[in-house]
């Protein structure tokens, strides 16, 4: 029992710790807004303008906006953590490193997929996507971004000890985030053309119960071996 | 350890040595039957098998494409299961092997684009065109470029070795589900694309050249990562005294 | 003689081509102060990290309390305190909140000894200041805090004395003292001069360089 509510304690301490910490260092966290917004605002201006273009593109655009910054914001889950030693004492605690490897990514979520989620019907109207699209584009980030941050942490996971990694994070996660784009974006389109989104939701949901289960072992196993180096 | 129920042979398998001295004797075997095999299929496939009666000669390629996206995609598992193997057991064999298969697999997998792209240009019109295929061994392509890039950026050989074990099990799980999401990804979008034959929808003829060809390509390239193999156990073993004797020889 | 704690045999361990040490032995029991010397990069981190679990790049067999150690891996970790080269303390929190979710990761640190533990290193009155706001050495008293607060038997400890003054030494010295009177062991690097009334076991790495081994 003791055991149990100290695995909750680590949780919650952690969880609060990265927000902590993220809220010290500010820029962290509104620079994936901003990205976000940017990389959605460089096609009206570098392609074309017109509604009828933009609102086609809208739900596809909006999705990839999202993983960029997702991805922009990954390499620093561990990355200060591993610099000042606080992962090696991570890495030596008898508690389970599933605990903390899930705790830090659903504070990075908190502060990278769900506020894109929040903005994200500021970037619909930008783009001219439908209302009719609105809600689902929220409830297909919602689901979808949480299992971004889930794989996303093992690529920063497998690069934490290198010293250049933000490309090469994109790299390897990337191609692995291309279900969640086709699902995630496919649920817009359904939206703004009446159908219903459940089939969509439910694969993105399966997808995250998945990532849940999987990333965050993968991810401690690539933390221990970045470390032993 | 898990050591108790596994064959002896498995062990002797994690010897670098053996291995050495047992694929040297491969290669001959696989040099030849591999050629042999190859001209068969090629002569076979492309000169002697029935054309199609809608694309004409074009189709022929698919004797190199569909062997290359066979083992394209095998090559990818046997690189995950090698790096599974000297993650687990830590066998410094299994890691070479990986790492040997990495290269050549991604090597493969621009094989079948190109070729798929080859056969696409009189077919489709355009060199490229988004189907569910192409688009599947594209994105197999770029996880095997990220096994090759986690691996040359990451200096130390046995934190290399073990990075990449654990991407390449990453992108094992996540093949059939990309193959699954890009297959119906691709239904909603195209037009009914011309799908690549099914062998069993082939007749006799037409698929038996191929069965030789994707023999013939598996023996081949098996034997390239033998050679690439021997290679790796030569610079990794080479502070050891049977591989000094062997460069002196 | 009572089993050891932690006992290592054979170790193998190279970097870089470079063989650092073969056929390592070391066995540590309970109260004894064990201090691993030897030149800079002969390899007393690595084998420091090795003894831990951090550094998974060896051969050879290493036991806690006479079992192997990947068989025992949680029990080891409740009875390891290990303090390294760097501080293990994140620069934007303070030094009661680092501590607070060291013992949240330790179960072996007492969180009720915190503040006392702060005080005994000089930072009273610092427990809300930022870290990144201290001196190196401030930073580096956060760490040595845990000292204070931990139950566990053997501690690691890699140059812990770094940017601390001769008397902060001291204190920590006789800190160390008490705790291998109670029965537990450490086993440090250091390149401070320790104080010679300290009943010390030197293992010195660089005696065991010469590799007779048949690759």
């Amino acid at each position: 029992m003791r055991q149990a509510h100290s695995m909750v304690g680590l949780f919650m301490l952690t969880f609060k710790r990265d927000l902590v910490l993220a809220y010290r260092r500010k820029s962290e966290l509104v620079n994936p807004l901003i990205f976000f917004l940017i990389v959605a605002s460089l096609f009206p201006i570098g392609v074309s303008p017109e509604p009828n273009f933009l609102s086609q593109l809208a739900p596809g655009l909006v999705w990839v906006a999202a993983l960029l910054a997702t991805l922009l914001s990954m390499e620093s889950l561990f990355k200060s953590d591993y610099e000042d030693g606080s992962l090696e004492q991570l890495l030596l605690s008898p508690q389970p490193i599933f605990l903390v490897v899930l705790s830090k990514v659903a504070a990075h979520w908190l502060l990278s997929g769900l506020a894109l989620t929040v903005v994200a019907p500021l970037l619909g109207v930008m783009l001219f996507l439908p209302a009719e699209g609105m809600p689902g584009l929220m409830l297909s980030l919602l689901l979808g971004t949480p299992t971004l941050s889930l794989i996303g942490a093992i690529g920063a996971a497998l690069t934490v000890g290198l010293r250049r990694g933000g490309v090469l994070i994109s790299l390897l996660v990337l191609p692995l985030y291309i279900p969640v784009l086709i699902f995630g974006s496919s649920a817009v389109q359904a939206a703004v053309t009446g159908l219903p989104l459940d089939g969509y939701l439910a694969l993105l949901g399966a997808m995250l119960a998945l990532a849940l289960a999987l990333a965050p072992i993968a991810a401690g196993a690539a933390l221990r071996i970045s470390v032993s180096g | 350890m898990a050591s108790k129920w596994l064959p002896r042979w498995f062990f002797q398998l994690a010897s670098p040595r053996w291995c050495y001295d047992f694929t040297g004797k491969l290669i001959p075997w696989f040099a030849v039957v591999g050629g042999l095999l190859l001209a068969v299929g090629i002569v076979w496939g492309l000169l002697f098998a029935p054309s199609d009666y809608q694309q004409g000669n074009s189709f022929r390629i698919i004797y190199l494409h569909v062997p290359a996206a066979i083992l394209a995609q095998s090559l990818y598992m046997l690189m995950a299961i090698a790096g599974a193997i000297g993650l687990i057991w830590k066998m410094k064999v299994a890691d070479m092997v990986a790492k040997s298969v990495a290269p050549i697999g991604a090597a493969i997998a621009i094989l079948a684009l190109a070729t798929g792209a080859i056969w696409g240009k009189p077919t489709w019109g355009s060199w490229w065109v988004w189907d569910a295929r192409l688009t599947s061994m594209l994105v197999l392509l770029f996880l095997y470029l990220g096994v090759i890039a986690l691996n040359s950026a990451i200096e130390n050989e046995k934190t290399a070795a073990q990075s990449t074990s654990v991407l390449s099990l990453v992108g094992l799980v996540n093949i059939p589900i990309i193959k699954y999401s890009v297959e119906w990804w691709n239904t909603l979008h195209q037009p009914a694309t011309f799908t690549l034959t099914e062998k069993p929808a082939m007749p006799a003829e037409m698929w038996m050249p191929l069965l030789v060809m994707v023999i013939a390509t598996y023996i081949v390239f098996g034997l390239a990562i033998i050679l690439r193999l021997r290679n790796e156990i030569l610079v990794r073993e080479r502070r050891s005294s049977w591989v000094k004797a062997l460069l002196t020889r | 003689m009572a089993q050891p704690l932690l006992s290592a045999d054979s170790l193998f361990c190279e970097r870089d081509d470079r063989v650092l040490f073969d056929g390592l032995h070391l066995s540590v029991s309970s109260g004894e102060i064990w201090q691993v010397e030897g030149r800079n990069g002969s390899g007393k981190t690595t084998l420091l990290r090795i003894l831990c679990g951090l550094n998974s790049h060896y051969e050879g067999n290493l036991q806690w309390r006479g079992e192997p150690i990947d068989e025992v891996q949680d029990q080891f970790l409740t009875e390891l305190l290990f303090i390294g080269h760097q501080a293990g303390v994140s620069a934007m929190l303070s030094p009661e909140e680092n501590l607070r979710w060291q013992c949240a990761l330790h179960p072996s640190l007492d969180a009720s000894l915190v503040s006392t533990s702060l005080a005994n290193v000089g930072l009273s009155g610092f427990e809300d200041v930022p870290a990144y706001q201290l001196s190196a050495g401030q930073k580096r008293r956060i760490a040595l805090a845990k000292l204070y607060m931990s139950s566990a038997k053997l501690w690691i400890l890699d140059e812990p004395f770094t940017a601390i003054d001769k008397a902060g030494v001291a204190e920590k010295e006789s800190l160390i003292l008490k705790h291998v009177e109670r029965g537990g062991s450490v086993i440090m690097t250091t390149h401070q001069d320790v104080s010679p009334h300290m009943p010390l076991h030197t293992l010195n790495v660089e005696q065991f360089t010469s590799s007779a081994r048949e690759w």
